[in-house]
């Protein structure tokens, strides 16, 4: 056990000095130099030159590499090339929305999963698994900006139970709230579509399984067989596609930013990289390989706690 | 371990009709959507008796277990009665059958390997059953399942109710299954083949543990299997069945003895069948195989490897032209390794394995060696027509001419028209004639039966059996027959070697390692087989290997 714990985080730091490198080598061979673009197509060369040296971009691409890596161990993670404020402070105000929102579209999925495929699994070739299945298809195939537009319409613009777009901040922690309901209802459905699927062939498969016969041998209704005895082995697959994606929604919900009009992590990234922004890009870029990293070994662990093969 | 010996009791079986039944099935019939797969069964069992209910696949045996549990699958419509104490089973709601189960019946499966859940501590799935049925405290039923553990042989200091199943082996495992079904004594035990899925020696400890647990719980055991010789052993009566019916029923020692039904006498006939082998003097060295090791990397702990460990630990043997040689041991012997090896289909870490002076694995010695493997369902590729499969082989040679298919399939007992048919058609022993066929078609030299009888029925198995001596006897051919069944490799090879934990213990000519072992492990395993009575008047004379004891 404290073995595989010993390995899991070597493994866990070797991937993040791999990925290091990599988003520093591909942001470096990318095109377009930050300071030509910061002083517009006029600019004078020396003028040029001067900014690169000022923003350090033109020492030797090892040593920058090094800086940016010793500076984020330290928690400084440069300055912005085209708002001059420090990357950290513009991070940490993006992760206030895209955290949350994340959550909130995650444990949404959950609720709306979890009964749907464990009716589904009980009650397989029925109406009620038909329907689930059915669901899950249009769940997965609706782009989920243009469920996103339907839900302004109805509960925006309609309804007026909730705002069209923007974020108020924590001040106000109910309208915060009430301003991510709906871009996380947008995000959980195709991601609770998925997870129904899952869970539904994962219990078919366990409902199959001898021990669960025994279960019921032992005298245990199908319901207690059920929550005993199945769901606990059904959960694994489901908890490798959670990590996944918690991963993609941290960064991955630009569209939905778009359409909802929030400060989150996605739009700075893009922001970012249409202004040669580099070092937004590369530090934000390493904070989300990070957290899908750290989110693996997290997965990794949970498998450990919920099957007790694993720990060797 | 103790040779248990003959335990059915000679001309005094406690018979059913004296004290009221404790389970009585009458004419109890059951459809399974529109397929028909019990016809009036009938059958008495008193309270403390084992009764066997013994058929071949398909039979019907495990439909009227799942009957009595009330767990039958879904579509089934059971007609009749089953009466527990006089109660009907078939009347009562789902509500009082799993109040029932666990506590008034209790059962015991087929595969301990899988019938135990992965996630939960041993101890805690034995609790399980006594909190689900009687209001106790945690930490009582905690007590009582550690106890009744320790009951089935599994010692506190060394297996703790703490461990979960992936630790244990498969007769631990076993034992564990047995102690949830017996934790509660209830009077009726119904144990579906519990032993089929496990080695000779640990069957036998197996069956021994059950057979002492229900005498002295008076419970009574209702022992499901195929194994006549489990049956003769340990059963008070027996009842046959074939396909849905009940065919003969009465006590064990009178059934064998007398064998009145034809379906009964061919059983047991085909159960003690021994091939007919004509003497050869063995040729020149064939296969031969010089200190062979295979070894695999230790388990990791922390971020350093242990010892390697030995499947196959420095194995020497050699098989000439036209010998039959058989090569028995238990699970994890390493017989599997070595067969592989022998196939040229693992590396190996030490040693060399030649055929006809070539290292195995070359061009020339894949068309000299051909194999037949246990599972006649999984070696096929379903798309494929018979033609097809049989004709693989020739993708060594070259050509695959109609004759040579036609002439394969018939040799094998199957018809030329079978060609153009597709494997799904084909029951189990016909399978394995299309894999007999394949291995034969190219004319090998040597042929390895890897466990190539283990997955058929005792009177299919006779028949294919009789195919191999015959084959062998005909063309010439070596052949290796690796199996854990000791009265296979007894009928059908002229030499036999022993392994054990990666190494060879013992060899010789079959009939002088069976009838006189000098190893102790094949003591013990030919001590652990369990034994038919010998047969008496008429039939098969030759039957029923270990009479001599």
């Amino acid at each position: 056990m404290m073995g595989y714990l010993a390995r899991r985080l070597v493994s866990l730091a070797l991937s993040l000095v791999v990925a290091s490198a990599v988003i520093f080598l591909v942001v470096e061979v990318a095109p377009g130099d930050p300071a030509s673009f910061m002083l517009g197509m006029n600019a004078q060369s020396d003028t040029v030159a001067a900014l690169r040296s000022e923003l350090g971009l033109d020492l030797p691409p090892v040593q920058r590499y090094l800086a940016w890596i010793g500076g984020m161990m330290t928690g400084d993670f440069g300055v912005s090339y085209t708002y001059r404020a420090p990357v950290a402070q513009m991070v940490a105000e993006r992760v206030q929305v895209s955290l949350p929102l994340a959550l909130l579209a995650l444990g949404l999925a959950v609720v709306i999963a979890l009964p749907a495929g464990i009716v589904a699994a009980t009650h397989r070739g029925k109406a009620a698994d038909l329907g689930v299945v059915g669901a899950t298809q249009l769940g997965v195939a609706i782009p989920n900006f243009w469920f996103a537009m339907l839900l302004v319409l109805l509960f925006a613009l309609k309804l007026r139970w909730f705002s069209a777009g923007g974020f108020p901040g924590w001040s106000d922690p109910v309208m915060a709230l009430k301003s991510l309901t709906l871009p996380a209802v947008a995000l959980a459905l195709p991601q609770a579509a998925i997870l129904a699927r899952v869970l539904r062939s994962s219990l078919i498969d366990i409902l199959s399984e001898d021990f669960m016969r025994t279960a019921r041998a032992k005298g245990l209704s199908r319901r207690q067989t059920l929550w005993r005895h199945g769901l606990r082995a059904a959960l694994i697959p489901v908890l490798t596609i959670l990590g996944l994606q918690f991963s993609f929604l941290l960064a991955g919900a630009i569209i939905i930013e778009q359409v909802f009009f929030l400060p989150g992590l996605g739009r700075l990234i893009f922001q970012a990289i249409t202004q040669r922004d580099l070092i937004v890009v590369e530090s934000v870029t390493m904070l989300l390989v990070f957290a899908v990293i750290a989110v693996n070994f997290l997965t990794d662990l949970a498998y450990v706690a919920a099957d007790p093969r694993l720990r060797r | 371990m103790s040779s248990s010996g003959l335990k059915y009791p000679g001309g005094e079986p406690q018979a059913g009709g004296q004290r009221p039944p404790l389970l009585a099935l009458d004419h109890l019939s059951l459809r399974i959507h529109d397929t028909p797969i019990l016809h009036d069964v009938t059958l008495g069992l008193a309270a403390g008796e084992i009764l066997a209910l013994t058929g071949e696949s398909g039979s019907g045996k495990s439909m009227t277990a799942f009957a009595t549990m009330g767990l039958l699958p879904k579509g089934a419509r059971p007609q009749g009665r089953i009466a527990l104490h006089g109660t009907d089973l078939l009347s009562e709601t789902e509500a009082q059958m799993s109040a029932r189960r666990g506590r008034d019946i209790g059962m015991v499966f087929q595969e301990p390997m899988t019938a135990l859940n992965p996630f939960h501590r041993i101890g805690d799935q034995v609790a399980e059953t006594i909190r689900i049925h009687q209001k106790t405290s945690r930490g009582e039923a905690n007590r009582q399942a550690a106890e009744t553990l320790a009951r089935t042989g599994l010692d506190p200091a060394k297996i703790p109710p703490s461990r979960y199943p992936h630790e244990l082996s498969g007769g631990q495992r076993q034992r564990v299954v047995i102690a949830m079904a017996i934790a509660l004594k209830p009077k009726l035990l119904i144990a579906d083949e519990p032993t089929t899925a496990l080695d000779v020696t640990t069957q036998a400890q197996i069956l021994d543990l059950l057979h002492g647990l229900v005498r002295s719980d008076g419970m009574a055991m209702l022992l499901i299997t195929h194994d006549l010789a489990v049956v003769a052993q340990h059963a008070d009566r027996i009842a046959v069945m074939k396909t849905g019916r009940i065919v003969e029923t009465g006590p064990t020692a009178q059934v064998l003895a007398e064998r009145k039904h034809p379906y009964t006498r061919a059983l047991l006939e085909a159960s003690a069948h021994q091939p007919h082998l004509t003497p050869k003097a063995p040729g020149a060295p064939l296969l031969v195989a010089k200190d062979v090791v295979r070894s695999y990397p230790g388990r990791r702990a922390g971020l350093k490897r242990g010892a390697p460990a030995r499947a196959v630990d420095g194995v020497s043997l050699t098989v000439a032209s036209g010998e039959r040689v058989g090569l028995v041991g238990e699970s994890g012997c390493g017989k599997s390794t070595l067969t592989r090896a022998i196939l040229g289909l693992e590396p190996v870490q030490g040693g060399s394995i030649t055929l006809g002076g070539q290292p195995v694995g070359s061009k020339g010695t894949r068309r000299q060696m051909q194999a037949v493997f246990q599972d006649p369902y999984g070696s096929f590729n379903p798309r494929h027509r018979v033609g097809k499969l049989v004709s693989e082989p020739f993708h060594l040679t070259g050509v695959a001419p109609e004759t040579a298919i036609a002439e394969a399939l018939a040799e094998v007992g199957l018809a030329p028209e079978d060609a153009q048919r597709h494997i799904h058609a084909f029951s189990g022993g016909q399978r394995q004639r299309i894999a007999i066929a394949r291995a034969l078609i190219i004319r090998p030299e040597l042929v390895i039966f890897d466990e190539a009888v283990s997955a058929l029925d005792v009177r299919v198995r006779a028949r294919i059996l009789d195919l191999i001596a015959e084959l062998t006897n005909r063309h010439g051919l070596a052949s290796l027959f690796i199996s854990h069944d000791l009265g296979v490799v007894r009928g059908i090879t002229d030499r036999v070697m022993v392994m054990r934990a990666g190494k060879i213990v013992e060899q010789g000519p079959t009939a002088s390692v069976f009838d006189n072992p000098q190893h102790w492990y094949t003591k013990l395993l030919l001590d652990a087989a369990p034994k038919l009575p010998p047969l008496s008047g008429g039939g098969d004379t030759d039957a029923g290997w270990p009479h001599a004891r």
